[in-house]
């Protein structure tokens, strides 16, 4: 089973929050949309959840009790406790007594969160929060898996369980669909899309999306045309589309945050927002 | 007379029974930029709140350019929360107009990338943008201190690097900048890192100081997603960069024992630790003690 958006366009007012986005999610993978805040990533998402009509294009998407959804807000109650922020859910989808106790503990145990199962939601931290909204998304095992940046503010090491607990998902045959600013997770997925400003810059395996790279990424201390380059720490890199940097500049091999710099500096000199 | 620019001695604070900073001392000095690390929780927050004055101390001195952190040494800082301290009912101009009032300066300049906003509502604006917008207003009055708490957080990959080049601009014109981060790469970027865990201050210095002792092993193999789920359930300090798995203060023989008994072909090598493997060592230490 594979699960799409094709085509999509979506436009709120004058603004054009999808043009013409096809991305393709399968069961069993992981794929990562890519791409700053105004991007079109969780309009994206909510296309495939529902909760945004297109304007033009087409949604294949399982019904709404086959899906599992972490909305970019925090996806769960403040006042209730971890233990009755899932039991809720899992209520919504019929899972009750025994069936619903055994899949909490093991949901919990997985996630790290079995010694603050009786905390409430507002008392937990930030890594917490979303590893509780993770597993109220996945508690009815769901077909669709949709994850709004489940991993922004969240520190590296809850970082990873997060990763840990959406590989799993794909491994147990759900299809994931996930959205992040961090390029590293990004790398990692089956598939990765790059959005920006509302257009696929970019998509397919990381290796697909390096080899399908065109121009060259130089290194200095100072920018030849500073209107092309970007702080990389201490120095600075900067693209050349026709792949010609000038002789004697440093040209190194690019990362996916350069190419997705690079790509989305291209676009800005070729469309100015 | 010392030329701290922020200074914590021996600070301490409870909420009820938690004890949310555990005997913290620290500085910033004029020019630098401190990276202040630590998982969710660490103490973070409330520390880098309690060195501007906004909650009391339980215990210890804190003091900001060089006495108490009142309000009128409050007005030489520049300080970005989180939550972006904007008004989203006020527009951009307004609200620019407001924060220099209070600080006494001249309302500033909107950047290029900001005159299209400035009289939209802050709360209608994409997170970038506001983000750049609560950046202006905390340095409209030049500030000698600059704090920043997850600056970064959300923001696109090229709305980063600009963020970052403001923050090193603070720097080289003489301003103390206290940022904190969850973007190792931006660890990097700092002149001095601090790391707090579970309240505590636990290393100080360069990512060689803060990673200390310790170590790790990459395991590189055909099936990356296979090989991380086996190790995991084996209960391993499994971390990734990228697609490469890591394991933090292992044992090679005993990884290729759970690897073989899992029936995935890996080579291992050791390779220098990380910081976020040093941050995962210290979580397991708080979670077992």
């Amino acid at each position: 089973m594979t699960y799409s958006v094709r085509s999509a366009t979506v436009r709120f007012g004058r603004t054009v929050a999808l043009d013409d986005v096809t991305v393709e999610v399968p069961a069993g993978s992981v794929v990562a949309v890519v791409g700053g805040d105004g991007a079109g990533k969780s309009t994206l998402l909510r296309a495939l959840v529902g909760e945004v009509a297109l304007d033009t294009g087409e949604v294949e998407a399982p019904p709404r009790q086959r899906l599992g959804y972490l909305p970019a807000s925090s996806g769960s109650w403040a006042a209730l406790t971890v233990t009755q922020n899932i039991d809720f859910v899992a209520g919504i989808y019929g899972l009750a007594g025994d069936e619903l106790a055994a899949r909490r503990a093991e949901l919990l145990d997985r996630a790290s969160l079995t010694p603050a199962a009786g905390r409430l939601a507002a008392q937990l931290s930030g890594g917490m929060r979303r590893k509780l909204g993770f597993i109220m998304a996945i508690v009815h095992q769901p077909a669709l898996l949709i994850l709004d940046e489940p991993s922004t503010g969240v520190d590296p090491v809850s970082r990873i369980d997060l990763w840990r607990l959406a590989s799993e998902a794909a491994a147990s045959g759900a299809a994931v669909l996930m959205s992040t600013t961090y390029l590293d997770e990004a790398e990692r997925a089956a598939h990765l899309v790059v959005l920006d400003r509302g257009r696929v810059l970019v998509q397919g395996s990381y290796d697909q999306v390096r080899a399908g790279f065109a121009g060259a990424v130089t290194r200095a201390d100072q920018p030849v045309r500073a209107e092309w380059a970007w702080r990389r720490g201490r120095v600075l890199h900067e693209y050349w589309p026709g792949g010609d940097p000038p002789a004697g500049t440093a040209t190194i091999e690019p990362d996916l945050e350069d190419i997705v710099i690079a790509l989305s500096l291209a676009r800005r000199h070729e469309v100015p927002s | 007379m010392t030329s701290d620019l922020l200074r914590a001695a021996h600070v301490t604070r409870r909420f009820g029974a938690f004890t949310a900073v555990d005997d913290v001392s620290m500085r910033v000095q004029p020019g630098e930029v401190a990276g202040l690390l630590g998982a969710n929780g660490a103490g973070k927050t409330t520390l880098i709140r309690m060195l501007l004055g906004l909650i009391a101390v339980t215990s210890g001195r804190v003091e900001l350019l060089g006495g108490p952190p009142d309000r009128e040494r409050r007005r030489r800082l520049g300080y970005v929360p989180q939550g972006l301290g904007l008004y989203g009912d006020l527009t951009v101009r307004e609200n620019l107009s407001f924060s220099a009032r209070a600080y006494g300066a001249a309302a500033p300049a909107l950047p290029p990338a900001l005159t299209g906003y400035a009289d939209v509502l802050v709360r209608e604006l994409p997170l970038g943008a506001q983000r750049q917008v609560a950046f202006v207003a905390a340095l409209a009055h030049s500030p000698e201190v600059l704090v920043l708490d997850e600056p970064t957080s959300g923001v696109d990959v090229l709305a980063r690097a600009a963020l970052w080049d403001t923050i090193r601009a603070q720097a080289e014109r003489g301003a103390g900048v206290l940022v904190t981060t969850h973007y190792m790469q931006e660890a990097q970027q700092c002149d001095r890192l601090l790391l707090m865990s579970d309240g505590r201050l636990v290393g100080e210095g360069s990512e060689a100081d803060i990673i200390g002792s310790t170590t790790a092993v990459a395991v590189s193999t055909g099936d990356w997603a296979q090989a991380f789920a086996a190790l995991a359930a084996a209960g391993a300090p499994v971390m990734l960069a990228g697609r490469a798995i890591r394991v933090a203060n292992a044992d090679p023989a005993e990884l290729a024992r759970v690897l073989s008994a899992a029936g995935i072909e890996a080579s291992l090598q050791p390779v220098p630790a990380t910081i976020e493997e040093r941050m995962l060592m210290l979580s397991r230490q708080a979670k077992a003690s």
